[in-house]
């Protein structure tokens, strides 16, 4: 007896089947698909051809012999270029590098970025001036960045730490010629820490306070509530924050560039360095463009994962 | 030919037919409602009347002209949205005035228009703020306001009172009314709450699942629904409706008329509360509900294997309780009787 | 026991802040040294501040040159950004089709790629041109490096312009371009400039592409302070007046468009 219909409702069905709730009714009935498609043609061009032109003159060159110095020279070697690229002594070490530095990034950033974004969730006097501040080194130049570090940090004589740990009565560490990785790890964690902080910061403000205090009246801790609601609220930031750094800590290369220069040797080259060395310092087109494509592949990698979690929240 | 009138007007998506050959004939200065149940296509049929959905098939007339295939802009016809859709980068004035100055019409008649329909509406001290710096309540009336200053053909409302606490719906809902009298002007205006289309309209459509169940005056739906649908639709609380099957002795109470299969309603009001053992039916109280000026009875009736719950309403107080035996009976003729389908077949109400 | 809960808060919030934002405060103080005063073991922290280093600076012939082309980079690949991705995202937000989502997908996912793979092709290109070292090759590539991220972020703040608006604006007698004119323009501003904003920052800070196609006549400021890698002499406060200016004005626009940022690096997977 009950009026309430079961079937599908006309109602709802306008919002899904007509698409574009806010399109004029002109380009609804698909009368004017002209104008559409010249908005979107310089953008869609630009991009593919970005995305075309690199890619299939990256695969040319793989696979032939290319060096700057001597340009007539282009002869065909099929995979030469790849056996040379993975064979080089540096390249294991360049991969080794790679992941360490990603790895190590991504969890100092995760961790300090959480703990410290749960210390600033909750009102204190100066909130607002702290928040701002923590968020600055994300904007510092990679190169300031990692002259800042090199200079005045880590110097032996001169640097911060150094006359810290003269203060503490230890000796002080030469950073960058003992620990090479680990400084340029320090670097880029210290620039990405804000991102993550500002993104877990930003996560935090939706949680749900009715659900803490419900937890709360049933007998939860502070760890329990962390645990058991906080932490789960959070996966999907902390996802997104790892794909990303996945994605863009690959790439590293202004602070190797300016500080270490992929040494002593090569404990501080990582996989984008090994193939500039290969591009602009062996001039090897044929080689670095082996090696551009294995990067390329690596960060594909990460890229389908994060477009899945984009295209999830894409309405 | 009427002011406003629609032929076989259909909606489709897909192969659902949303809204299902609607023939709908509507005069000038009338105060239409569209009510039904959610998803039943009243908001679909109104924004294919404002011309934001298209007519997939038959035809809209309007004074005359055919604007079927007419874009929103050109149908003289004003909206009030439910979110009320106010512009809020501009003020209450420039709300209110925007059509006419798309119009390009003269300051001067512009100021003049919106100057008017802010001292019907009251928002004279608002017209300079934003629509951020306004109550729910003061923006619904500018989006009213905003349609009035337009002094369209047609006005058209989609649940404008939806987002309104209970106080200010009462309220505004007199004062949509004053303002029709005072207007006159054509309005249709659709909305879930049978209250608001029985209080507003001067005729009410009834839609289910995309085609009208029944178009006349809130009295005569509530006298005569033409089925079971409309008849349990309109009217607080619900009419009571009743299997033949489950309560022999109800069809005996409706005479000849009901000899037939089917269902009986009754309204609560016309179901009497007689002490124990006195009324033709016995039954056991399982719910008082008092609402001050009425008294409701919800009684079980149980005869051999079946059981059917009636509500009975009356002004008096009761001093009954939850559990106590109580005797009931009906006005004499006020049965609704229904066929197995749920259409309406002999009417016998007491009016 | 709220008390003592807050005045820890306070405290460690404070105490961490300040020990992660010290080498920026340490930048600043230095900035404001002479090179004997950087130099100084164990180091100053109470010093009669002076402008020499920024005089030295400014001196330079260099850095105005390189602010300049800072200044012309970050602009121009903004504003064609800009003309480029508007419409793109105007179309996609307003006459949207089965096969906007996946248009739009596939422009995010080119900005995934490593700057690396397209190093090699890209200076060989530019090389091939005369292009090297030259601003127009520079504008390009940050122009195209963002675009994605502009795409993505002004589609967003169109499609945040509540549809019924629209609505309401063709009841009145808006046609299309009456909609763009009085509603859409004026609704948009604020993406416009936050858009903007972000662009001008990352295209400011970029550092692969300037290093590897500029040196000395289109060279940014980025490329500017990596010179001072290893100079010769006491150069500590002249890099940190450098570094000053070169950051100072990004960083205090970062402070502004922290929220554009969540939004627009993150493709908008955190809410």
């Amino acid at each position: 007896m009950n009026s309430a219909s079961v079937a599908a409702r006309p109602d709802e069905a306008v919002h899904i089947a007509a698409g574009a709730p806010n399109a004029p009714a002109a380009a609804r009935t698909g009368s004017h698909r002209l104008l559409p498609r010249a908005l979107m043609a310089p953008a869609v061009i630009t991009l593919f051809l970005w995305m075309i032109v690199p890619l299939v003159m990256t695969l040319y060159f793989s696979t032939v012999h290319y060096n700057l110095m001597q340009p007539g020279d282009k002869a065909f070697v099929g995979l030469a270029n790849f056996e040379y690229f993975v064979t080089d002594p540096d390249f294991g070490a360049s991969v080794v590098n790679t992941l360490l530095l990603l790895g190590a990034v991504i969890v100092i950033t995760v961790v300090f970025g959480v703990g410290l974004a749960l210390l600033v969730n909750e009102p204190f006097p100066g909130r607002g001036i702290v928040r701002v501040l923590l968020i600055s080194p994300f904007f510092v130049m990679p190169t300031a960045n990692a002259l800042l570090w090199k200079h005045m940090m880590m110097n032996p004589i001169y640097g911060v730490l150094a006359q810290v740990a003269l203060f503490f009565g230890l000796q002080p560490v030469d950073w960058l010629t003992d620990h090479p990785l680990f400084s340029v790890i320090l670097m880029v964690a210290w620039q990405w820490l804000p991102f993550a902080c500002l993104i877990f910061i930003t996560s935090l403000q939706s949680l749900d306070r009715d659900q803490m205090e419900a937890a709360g009246m049933d007998g939860a801790n502070a760890l329990q509530k962390f645990w058991f609601l906080t932490l789960p609220h959070l996966g999907r930031p902390i996802a997104v924050v790892v794909m990303i750094e996945m994605i863009f800590l690959m790439s590293v290369f202004a602070e190797i560039f300016t500080t270490t220069g992929g040494g002593p040797g090569n404990e501080s080259t990582n996989v984008a360095f090994l193939i500039f060395k290969q591009a602009l310092m062996n001039f090897d087109v044929g080689v670095a463009s082996a090696g551009a494509l294995f990067a390329v592949v690596l960060a594909n990698i990460a890229a389908v994962f994060l477009i899945r979690m984009i295209g999830k929240n894409l309405d | 030919m009427s002011f406003l009138q629609l032929q076989g007007v259909e909606k489709r998506f897909g192969a659902l037919r949303a809204i299902q050959g609607i023939d709908l004939a509507i005069e000038k200065g009338e105060f239409v409602v569209f009510v039904g149940p959610s998803g039943c296509g009243k908001s679909t049929l109104l924004r294919m009347i404002a011309g934001l959905t298209e007519i997939d098939g038959g035809s809209l007339q309007l004074d005359g002209r055919d604007i079927t295939r007419l874009p929103s802009s050109k149908r003289d016809l004003a909206m009030v949205f439910q979110s009320y859709a106010l512009y809020p980068h501009m003020s209450v004035f420039d709300n209110m005035s925007f059509a006419l100055r798309l119009a390009s019409v003269d300051k001067a008649i512009i100021r003049e228009k919106v100057q008017r329909a802010a001292e019907i509406l009251n928002l004279v001290p608002y017209l300079q703020r934003t629509p951020k710096e306004l109550s729910g309540g003061q923006r619904q009336r500018v989006a009213i306001g905003r349609a009035i200053v337009r002094a369209p053909k047609v006005f058209l409302f989609d649940e404008p009172l939806s987002n309104l606490d209970a106080a200010l719906r009462g309220q505004t809902r007199v004062e949509i009314a004053k303002l029709h009298r005072e207007l006159g002007a054509t309005t249709i205006y659709v909305t879930h709450d049978q209250v608001e289309a029985m209080t507003l309209a001067d005729r009410v459509v009834v839609l289910r699942d995309g085609a009208i169940e029944q178009v006349g005056s809130p009295l005569e739906l509530y006298d005569r629904p033409a089925n079971q649908f409309v008849a349990q639709f309109i009217g607080t609380p619900q009419m009571n409706v009743v299997d033949t099957v489950d309560l022999p002795a109800l069809r005996g109470m409706a005479g000849g008329a009901a000899a037939g299969d089917g269902f009986i309603g009754v309204r609560p009001e016309h179901v009497l509360v007689r002490p124990a053992g006195s009324g033709r039916m016995d039954g056991q109280v399982e719910l008082i509900e008092s609402l001050g000026a009425d008294t409701l009875v919800h009684a079980r009736v149980t005869q051999g294997a079946r059981s059917v719950q009636l509500v009975a309403r009356q002004n008096a107080r009761t001093l009954l309780q939850p559990g106590d035996p109580v005797g009931l009976d009906v006005v004499p003729g006020a049965f609704h009787l229904f066929n197995r389908e749920g259409r309406a077949v002999a009417s016998a109400s007491a009016r | 026991m709220k008390q003592l809960a807050l005045l820890l808060r306070t405290v460690s919030a404070w105490v961490i802040t300040l020990l992660v934002v010290f080498p920026l405060i340490w930048l600043v103080l230095t900035a404001f040294k002479t090179e004997l005063q950087a130099i100084r073991v164990p180091p100053e922290l109470f010093f009669t501040p002076t402008l020499e280093s920024f005089r030295e600076v400014n001196t330079r012939s260099d850095y105005l040159l390189h602010a300049k082309n800072s200044v012309l980079t970050s602009v121009l690949s903004t504003l064609v950004g800009l003309a480029i991705a508007a419409p793109a995202a105007y179309s996609m937000a307003f006459f949207r089709t089965r096969r906007t989502r996946d248009i739009l997908m596939w422009m995010l996912s080119t900005k995934m790629m490593p700057a690396v793979g397209a190093l090699v092709p890209v200076y060989v290109m530019a090389q091939t041109a005369g292009l090297l070292d030259s601003l127009t090759a520079l504008t390009v590539v940050f122009t195209l490096s963002n675009l994605p991220i502009m795409v993505w972020m002004l589609y967003s703040g169109f499609k945040d312009i509540p549809p019924d608006i629209l609505e309401a604006a063709r009841m009145d007698g808006a046609g299309v371009w009456g909609e763009f004119v009085h509603v859409i323009r004026p609704l948009a501003t604020g993406t416009l400039a936050s858009t903007a904003l972000l662009c001008l920052v990352l295209s400011w800070n970029e550092a692969f592409w300037s290093l590897n196609l500029s040196s000395a006549k289109a060279g940014t400021l980025a490329t500017l302070i990596a010179s001072y890698s290893s100079p010769e002499g006491l150069f500590w406060a002249k890099l940190s007046a450098a570094s000053l200016l070169a950051i100072a004005p990004i960083v205090v626009v970062g402070w502004f468009s922290q929220k554009q940022l969540v939004q627009g690096l993150t493709f908008g997977a955190v809410k």
